[in-house]
């Protein structure tokens, strides 16, 4: 499957489960702060990207879990240097480049864009 | 009033499906406000379709919490998609059917039907499905923000067990 063939189906997905309009989701769109997603759509966009392309996804695999609650990984409400290399090691489909510069926590669900998603499927599909 | 929307479970295949059913009656107050006679017009008893919704959110709800032998707080999250074709009067019954599509520690997600049953002379009943309805669960202690809440099942309480006592279905809860 190619990267295109990939974003188109993960366009419907977030059509679906977010009932945005399918012109709004752009791989740059951000899942929150464009596309509106709450907490529970993350859990919505995790079942239905394992329908659509037949694959499981682990608790924490696709979504990070618990960052905010551990105190080693967040201080002052900004992630720490230690909190930033772990969330890069277990989610390396998200581009944390921008996130860097200013990392608060409130903000570290915008790393979670369209093209993150398609990255997630791609490596995924690459491993089965 | 106690905020129970199904009267009885009449099916359940243990972490696959639950059918339940619900009455409707005149003897229930909501039904004399929606609507009641205003001027130029009859009253109209018809089933907030709102609360079908509920009634569909408790049926599968209890499905959900059945996988578990509800150690879990399930709650209702999000209800994806909710289409209604026809309404619902006194005398007839609605029997809502759950099925679980996806399940793991977060939540569940379900897909489910309404039907109206009505009873026609001579015995006969006629069943139609007017409804469908996607919704999905959090199990509340694994919620993705690692929030805290309180130690005890205050979402299948009393009534519930209740509602599944007097349904026959056979548990230690």
């Amino acid at each position: 499957m190619t990267r295109d063939e990939i974003f188109e189906k993960v366009r419907d997905v977030l059509v679906d489960a977010l009932a945005v309009d399918e012109e709004d989701v752009k791989p740059s769109s951000r899942l929150t702060t464009d596309l509106g997603a709450e907490s529970i759509d993350f859990l919505d966009i995790v079942f239905k990207l394992e329908q659509q392309f037949g694959f499981k996804i682990a608790q924490g695999e696709l979504f990070p879990e618990n960052v905010a609650q551990d105190p080693e990984y967040v201080k002052d409400g900004k992630v720490t240097a230690k909190g930033l290399s772990a969330l890069k090691a277990r989610l390396p489909h998200a581009d944390f480049s921008k996130f860097e510069a200013d990392p608060q926590i409130t903000k570290v669900a915008e790393v979670f864009t369209v093209d993150a998603l398609v990255t997630f499927v791609e490596r995924k599909l690459a491993a089965k | 009033m106690r905020w129970m929307w199904i009267d009885r479970v009449v099916e359940l295949v243990p972490r696959q499906k639950l059918v339940a059913i619900k009455h409707v009656s005149l003897a229930e107050d909501h039904l004399h406000e929606h609507f009641p006679a205003a001027a130029g017009r009859d009253a109209l008893p018809v089933m907030p379709a709102s609360l079908i919704v509920e009634g569909c959110a408790q049926t599968a709800g209890i499905l959900v919490g059945h996988a578990e032998e509800f150690r879990e707080k399930v709650i209702l999250a999000k209800v994806g998609k909710f289409e209604l074709d026809r309404d619902a009067f006194p005398g007839q019954t609605l029997r809502y059917s759950a099925t679980i599509q996806q399940m793991d520690k977060v939540g569940a997600a379900t897909v489910g039907t309404i039907e109206l049953l009505e009873y026609g002379a001579g015995g006969t009943v006629t069943a139609a499905i007017v409804g469908r309805i996607d919704l999905m669960f959090s199990h509340l202690d694994n919620n993705m923000s690692g929030e805290k809440f309180p130690e005890h099942n205050f979402v299948f309480g009393e009534s519930f067990k209740t509602l599944l006592r007097s349904s026959g279905v056979a548990g230690a809860w």
